[in-house]
């Protein structure tokens, strides 16, 4: 049982202590400052914290002691040479049959550090960094230091080791409208998923390229997108191009892979090797961005629909949170205790999380909601939050 | 220094740091020996100014942000700001 929530707000940290039967904030921290990723190491407790400073730079803090002092932790810097080739959002002019130009280099600086993932407890001090312009950073020093994991960053699929000199391939990541914040359009890498079985087996999810994997470390990766459909493509199952809003696996039983992707909700019950699209519209799974996945059981998830893809708010005015308990063979919609009327809410990536039997989500409009019956009921925690961003049990 | 700078460095509080005379980035790095980390709020990872943040040698934006190589003389002043960038 969980008795710490963190959340990411627009404004800064809130944690939720439980007390008794209730769970009350403290006063927020990091006041004023965008967070968008936090989340408390359960190796040993440490608090991190992923700041999206408007003007200063996205910067990790962390603490030590619960919450009560936090300090800045070293910068993730992308190293001398590290370049991406330049896509471009289509223009009204954009001709598609104009021959290919030179690519258009550009050096990486970190625009936001989008989430952060813990190793396993036999790889003390190691963490993961995902970011926007796409780099994965490693640190197996407890964040004292991060380093960029170069294969990724130098896959075929995005041109090739551009360290060595020019472009031996074609970019075909694409980037995330998260990006365009800071005036770009580059991938993010949002979600990171460590096997808890095998430490050298990992997985990223990236809008937009799909999810990937490596087997031995991250010396080597490959994409694992097959059975993915993208609606807004010309060839839905291309190799590249995917947009996996976010992507979780069971811990109790890894080879269960789920995600909320633009384009529906996909299973995969071997190991991202296929996956199987799971959506029920009717029952309202389909668009959305967070997904949750049972710690156990591998067919059992849960999802908070919204209404896609051009209005991104509740469907019909009301909240709801749809669950399958069947590898997403049928759905349950779940409403008790949430607001069915005049409701625009919308939970973003990374704003829902499961603890046992506890569900937490925050919104986008500051509505924070609890269920500890496995999402058959919920109870709201507070209405004027800021902006959530990410919602952790700790 | 704007004040939303300096409630990152308390250190700089009320201080006001003579340096050298030299570059700009002289300059940046002589406050970041007093402030370790404060470089990296002020400049990304290639050195260049960030995109929403000003610096001033006395009333003059500097003109080279990608090097700060704008000469900061003996008596002159060293502002840094966020820039307004709407909002």
């Amino acid at each position: 049982m969980s008795d710490l929530i963190v959340l990411g707000t627009r404004k800064g940290t809130v944690i939720l202590d439980r007390v008794g039967q209730d769970w009350r904030p403290r006063p927020i921290m990091h006041a004023g400052n965008p967070v968008c990723f936090a989340a408390r190491d359960p190796r040993d407790g440490t608090i991190w914290v992923s700041l999206d400073h408007g003007h200063w730079g996205p910067k990790l803090s962390r603490s030590r002691d619960g919450g009560r002092h936090w300090e800045d932790a070293p910068s993730i810097k992308f190293p001398e040479g590290a370049r991406y080739i330049v896509k471009v959002l289509p223009t009204p002019d954009f001709d598609p049959d104009a021959p290919a130009g030179r690519p258009e280099y550009a050096d990486a600086t970190v625009f936001k550090i989008w989430n952060i993932a813990f190793g396993n407890p036999e790889q003390q001090g190691r963490l993961y960094a995902g970011t926007i312009p796409g780099g994965l950073f490693v640190s197996d020093d407890g964040g004292e230091s991060w380093e960029l994991n170069r294969p990724l960053w130098n896959h075929e699929s995005r041109g090739g080791d551009l360290f060595a000199g020019d472009a031996t391939s074609e970019n075909r990541w694409h980037g995330t409208p998260a990006s365009i914040d800071y005036g770009v359009f580059e991938p993010g890498i949002h979600s990171i998923v460590v096997d808890p079985r095998d430490s050298d087996h990992v997985y990223v999810g990236v809008s937009t390229a799909g999810v990937l994997e490596t087997r031995d470390g991250g010396l080597s990766w490959a994409s694992r997108n097959r059975g993915m459909r993208m609606d807004y493509s010309p060839d839905p199952e291309a190799e590249w191009g995917h947009d996996p809003h976010f992507v979780a696996a069971c811990r109790g039983a890894p080879d269960h892979l789920w995600q909320q992707n633009h384009c529906g909700v996909f299973h995969s019950d071997d190991g991202a090797q296929t996956w199987r699209g799971v959506s029920v519209p009717e029952a309202g799974a389909r668009f959305g961005f967070p997904v949750a996945v049972d710690a156990n059981d591998g067919h059992t998830a849960w999802v908070v629909p919204a209404k896609g893809d051009f209005e991104r708010m509740a469907i019909d005015g009301g909240l709801a949170v749809a669950r399958t308990t069947d590898g997403g063979r049928s759905w349950q919609s779940l409403r008790e205790g949430l607001p069915q009327e005049n409701t625009y809410d919308i939970v973003l990536r990374h704003a829902l999380d499961v603890a046992d039997t506890t569900l937490c989500f925050g919104t986008s409009t500051g509505n924070v909601y609890l269920s500890e019956d496995r999402g058959e009921s919920w109870r709201c925690l507070g209405n004027n939050f800021p902006p959530v961003y990410s919602v952790r049990f700790g | 220094m704007t004040a939303n700078l300096l409630r990152f460095f308390p250190v700089l509080e009320g201080r006001e740091i003579d340096v050298a005379a030299g570059s700009v980035a002289e300059v940046l790095r002589a406050v970041d020996a007093i402030a370790p980390g404060f470089s990296d709020y002020v400049l990304d990872e290639r050195g260049a100014l960030r995109r929403h943040v000003n610096v001033c040698v006395d009333q003059r934006l500097v003109i080279d942000r990608q090097t700060l190589s704008d000469r900061v003389g003996d008596n002159a002043t060293l502002h840094i700001f966020q820039a307004l960038s709407g909002g």
